[in-house]
């Protein structure tokens, strides 16, 4: 399946300044494995030690945020858009909890 | 990244949204093009701790995202409140700083009769003081 990923700022070292990329993927789990495969590091950036999303990384399937769907295991289909978008937020004390 | 024009009434604007939403924290989105605010978005404090923290509802920051670009305008910055302390990132603030490319606004209200802004950019971790310019 070939979908359309859209790169935020912070990421965008990783795709040479590209904001829009085509990747591959049944689900977005097989989605993050080939951008990372293309754009060694993402995974990382995306996943955290399990493999699961991190808290502060938000993904859209079209208009759906996918902690509503499946998570990693949303279907995706041809011409879907995928937004990667990460939380705004801070604070005031040390964020050890957040993590 | 130069300076970030902001007009009075704007200013004014996200005083009033801090002041309303004290003891607990405000954050909220400005857009604009060629660095002058268009648009100011006060958002939702979804965070669990919002006396100590921010984090902006992903739904709503995710419908902002999409009406800034539909307006064709740019996210210039993102404003937050400091309720006990002053108008510099914390820690915390600069570990969760996901934008490089926009100005972090924070408003001190330890004094809430006359709030502080200042505008900075997060790198990587580092900061960097940038100028706001208040205009009519």
């Amino acid at each position: 399946m070939s979908v359309k990923v859209r790169i935020p700022a912070p990421l965008r070292k990783l795709t040479e300044n590209k904001t829009e990329i085509e990747a591959n993927g049944k689900t977005v789990q097989e989605l993050i494995e080939n951008l990372e495969k293309k754009f060694p590091g993402m995974k990382d950036r995306l996943c955290d030690e399990t493999g699961k999303i991190r808290r502060f990384i938000n993904i859209y399937v079209n208009e759906q945020d996918i902690r509503f769907l499946e998570n990693e295991n949303t279907k995706l289909k041809d011409g879907d858009e995928v937004s990667i978008i990460p939380a705004i937020a801070g604070g005031r004390k040390d964020s050890a909890f957040l993590k | 990244m130069s300076k970030l024009y902001l007009k009075k009434t704007q200013l004014t604007e996200m005083f009033t949204h801090c002041r309303e939403t004290f003891p607990n924290e405000a954050c909220g989105i400005l857009a604009g093009k060629d660095e002058q605010v268009d648009k100011i978005y006060p958002t939702k404090n979804v965070s669990p701790t919002p006396y100590t923290r921010y984090l902006i509802d992903p739904q709503e920051q995710f419908k902002i995202f999409k009406e800034i670009e539909k307006e064709n305008l740019e996210m210039l910055a993102i404003y937050h409140s400091h309720t006990h302390t002053h108008a510099y990132p914390s820690k915390t603030d600069c570990e969760l700083a996901n934008y490089p490319d926009v100005f972090y606004l924070i408003i001190s209200l330890v004094n809430p009769k006359e709030p502080v802004v200042k505008s900075y950019s997060i790198v990587d971790g580092k900061i960097k003081e940038e100028e706001v310019e208040i205009n009519d």
